[in-house]
């Protein structure tokens, strides 16, 4: 039975300061709520060598204070509107956000106005915050079994650059050798005006919205932005082999990266892709669940994504595609990995079984709009979209333009990952007993 | 703090929701709610699941895991494939309270997921191959679990809290999953999956009158009432000594503080939720401002109160660097006496109640948070009257009701503790502060 694919429709406007700040407003005046995110355009693959692990540790620095406010101001100003706040830290670029009710909406965007003219950059935040950082990166990774894995550790064997290879969570000596030198560089290159998007959506007049904005940043002296080098790599000529130890995981595991099309000039190939994983690795129908878990007992869990962190929208050129497992230690990786080619292979040569396109479509299709349900949601997707791929609209075609993709599409994503294409991250598990 | 911050303007109020409960001839409840938003509908079925039999967590576990691998007619991957093609997701979960198939579905196929829900209830397969799959897998799964300090954590704390009851024995012991055959599932499924006291919640973009007729059509066939399942009450956790569990090497000591709280229902549950948000329950909150944004202990401090089907508790949790392990217990009893023996002040009161109301109304917004929250009262009889009353509840505490209740509930004696660490480097830090055992 055909589905009819859900199509959102979001009005959206759009809006450019003289400093250069790209602005996004998309009202739904639906609930009283309002979310509110500012994307700059730096990730960890911008960390000059020598500081892995300092965009995000800079994150953390614009919590602690800025032009106007005391250090703990801004917590307690999103907080006690009734709201909530995070950041979060990705390749290509950091986000900064909060949820609101929707009377909190001018005092929301000066707080993100005020942390953009300028974060407070002491001594004494910089040493909390990386006390901080490193209990992160103990509670994340260092004492739980399977931290930061495949994640932190797969960039280093399917890329060659340091910029796409290095762990973005940091090294402790990288991390402990930031200066606040280092952080106000860092905001002065990188936190220009002209380098971020701000998006708002949620219970708000678009006019009356504009003009808060214009009150709040246009003030914001205009810098130059960064010119983004390309991160673009070769492909590979051979697979690569790599191990890494945990020292908690009771039993193994194994990642597998394929080097996959540039994510935003070649976005079709990339949904075709991205249809492929959902016909791979998605649910108990999929080919590697049926395959390796169900009818061979290879593995005790299998999935599949694009993205290092599962969402194929998140990354510029270069991306990967990543087949993760379990197993018990009596399965061995030789047998996992035969198995993994010999279904890419079926897919490949004998395409996709009657029904099988519009299924996962249908699904991909309602996830892409589930996503969206939250205001705050709904203002980072479309902050990342027009940061990444040009345009927040383009997030409410991509129904049509999965729809597009035909079954010989999947067919030759499937022909692309060829061995000599990926780079193999076995786990060894130091907690078996 | 500063006059250049823009002051909030008048609140909007939220547009009021649409919604039908029903009791169909089969004994279930359907909650349903019209949220538009996104073109989907939420959907929660939760079932009893309580009982005291040694064998119940392992067969309950697997139950869980195998309940939708095949039903009428249909093997696993069929199954699954019907799913997908409706545009729609289930997944089953379980604990000691209750199972809960949990899904969602483009909104113009709800009767179809739905469909496939009553067939998994009436005609489950549970075929050997599958359990047989399935068993191995839980027993990986759970031992993968128990690799993290904070699974061990919870469940040393459960037990040392709640000794024999069915709440220590939540998650079920590898051996016990072993035992489990497809007879067991069937009989389990036979006697506690039934419509009788359990609720379906649909949240999502349809007219709460259509939901209710398609749940009534896809699920009269389901029959079935509940078994008298005598639970005992729950004790009271001893407190005591801390107890420190070790696991050499750790970078990090995990740990877990709690005691007996109080129910929604109770008269003082306002004030003693606002109590709980000045002492860890936020960002904001005095833990968190003073053992990391001060100290730089620990990534993230927090306290909460749970809510189960016998009672709740207000536990408190924390990763702290090892190193440091001594001196993050003594901030932490350090502000649990404060705020047992000093009044909060009313700077703290207004702020946790924006707060609160804001949060309730932001995690109510979405289809599936209303849904899941929904389908968490309707045990304790509780619904969107409970959601709409509760910010003036909030707005009534006073500051001397706030203070009052911390006094009773924050008091470090009153907690059971363990700690999971680095036993030889963390134990001398800790006796120097309190009685500990291992």
């Amino acid at each position: 039975m055909p589905v009819k694919l859900p199509t959102p429709n979001f009005q959206i406007s759009h809006h450019t300061l003289e400093n250069g700040l790209r602005v996004v407003i998309s009202p739904d005046r639906s609930a009283p709520v309002v979310g509110i995110a500012v994307l700059y355009d730096v990730g960890f693959r911008s960390e000059p060598e020598g500081r892995t692990g300092f965009a995000h540790l800079f994150e953390h620095l614009m919590f602690q204070g800025s032009v106007t406010l005391e250090k703990l101001e801004h917590f307690r100003y999103v907080e006690s509107s009734g709201g909530m706040f995070n950041g979060s830290t990705h390749f290509d670029y950091t986000n900064y956000f909060e949820a609101l009710p929707s009377n909190a909406l001018e005092r929301g965007l000066f707080l993100e106005a005020d942390r953009m003219r300028g974060p407070r950059i002491t001594e004494e935040n910089l040493a909390n915050q990386l006390d901080v950082v490193k209990n992160e990166i103990r509670v994340n990774v260092l004492n739980t079994p399977y931290g930061g894995f495949p994640w932190l550790y797969l960039p280093a064997v399917l890329f060659d650059t340091f910029a796409n290879s290095h762990n973005g969570y940091g090294d402790f000596a990288d991390l402990e050798s930031a200066t606040t030198e280092d952080a106000r560089d860092f905001f002065q290159r990188y936190y220009a005006p002209g380098n971020a998007v701000l998006a708002v959506v949620g219970d708000v007049d678009v006019e009356a919205t504009v003009a808060m904005i214009e009150k709040h940043f246009a003030s914001i002296r205009k810098r130059r932005a960064p010119k983004r080098p390309d991160f673009g790599e070769p492909g590979l000529s051979a697979e690569r082999h790599d191990t890494h130890d945990d020292p908690h995981a009771p039993i193994p595991a194994v990642a597998i990266g394929y080097r996959v099309p540039d994510p935003v000039g070649r976005l079709d190939d990339l949904l075709a892709t991205q249809l492929l994983v959902e016909v791979l690795g998605e649910g108990d129908a999929s080919r590697l669940q049926r395959r390796l878990v169900q009818q061979d007992g290879l593995v005790t869990d299998i999935a599949a994504y694009v993205g290092e962190f599962g969402d194929p929208f998140d990354e510029r050129d270069p991306t990967a595609l990543t087949i993760s497992a379990h197993y018990p230690p009596g399965s061995k990786l030789k047998k996992i990995l035969r198995a993994i080619d010999e279904e890419l292979a079926r897919v490949a040569e004998d395409g996709l079984e009657s029904g099988e396109l519009d299924r996962v479509r249908a699904r991909q299709a309602s996830v892409l709009v589930r996503d969206l349900d939250a205001v705050i949601s709904r203002a980072l997707e479309f902050a990342k979209f027009e940061l990444l791929h040009g345009r927040a609209e383009l997030i409410a075609e991509l129904p049509a333009r999965l729809a597009a993709v035909t079954d010989d599409d999947v067919r030759k994503a499937a022909a692309e990952l060829r061995p000599e294409n990926r780079a193999v991250l076995e786990l060894v598990a130091g907690g078996a007993k | 703090m500063t006059a250049t911050v823009p002051a909030l303007t008048e609140p909007r109020a939220p547009r009021k929701l649409r919604s039908t409960d029903a009791v169909l001839d089969n004994g279930l409840t359907v909650v349903a709610v019209r949220k538009p938003g996104v073109p989907l509908v939420e959907v929660r079925l939760r079932m009893p699941f309580l009982s005291k039999k040694p064998a119940h967590p392992g067969q309950a576990g697997l139950l869980a895991e195998t309940i939708l691998t095949g039903a009428g007619g249909l093997d696993r991957a069929e199954l699954a494939a019907r799913i997908q093609a409706l545009g729609g997701h289930l997944s089953a979960g379980v604990d000691a309270d209750r199972l809960v198939i949990t899904g969602n579905v483009l909104a113009t196929n709800l009767r179809r997921l739905l469909d496939v829900v009553a067939s998994v209830l009436v005609e489950p397969a549970y075929n050997k191959a599958d359990v047989t799959t399935e068993r191995s897998r839980l027993v990986e799964k759970l031992t993968v679990a128990r690799a993290r300090p904070g699974v061990v954590a919870n469940e040393a704390l459960a037990v040392r809290m709640f000794g024999d009851h069915p709440y220590a024995r939540d998650l079920a012991q590898p051996d016990a999953v072993a035992a489990v055959k497809p007879t067991h599932l069937r009989a389990l499924h036979a006697a506690q999956v039934v419509p009788q006291d359990a609720v379906l919640v649909l949240v999502g973009d349809l007219t709460p009158a259509r939901m209710v007729e398609h749940a009534r059509a896809a699920l009269a066939g389901w029959t079935g009432t509940s078994a008298d399942s005598k639970v005992p009450a729950l004790p009271e956790p001893p407190g005591g000594a801390v107890q420190i569990i070790d696991r050499s090497g750790s970078v990090q000591s995990t740990l877990r503080m709690a005691r007996l709280g109080l129910t929604r229902t109770d008269p003082d549950y306002p004030a003693l939720h606002l109590a709980n948000l000045i002492f860890g329950g936020y960002f904001t909150s005095r833990w968190t401002e003073n053992l990391r944004e001060d100290k730089g202990y620990t990534y993230g401090p927090h306290s909460r109160i749970e809510h189960h089907v016998l009672g709740s508790t207000l536990s408190l949790s924390m990763e702290m660097q090892s190193e440091v392990t001594g001196p993050a217990l003594l901030e932490t009893l350090y502000e649990l006496g404060r705020i047992t023996s000093l009044p909060v002040t009313a700077a703290e009161v207004t702020a946790v109640q924006q707060y609160a109301v804001g949060i309730l109304s932001l995690s109510t917004a979405t289809q599936a948070g209303l849904a899941s929250t929904l389908s968490g009262l309707f045990p304790f009889g509780l619904g969107l009257d409970w959601i709409a009353a509760l910010p003036a509840l909030l707005r009534q505490a006073t500051v001397e009701d706030v203070s009052a209740v911390a006094a009773r509930f924050f008091g470090p004696a009153g907690f059971t503790s363990v700690i999971v660490g680095d036993a030889a480097s963390i134990t001398r830090p800790l006796a120097a502060l309190v009685p500990v055992e291992s």
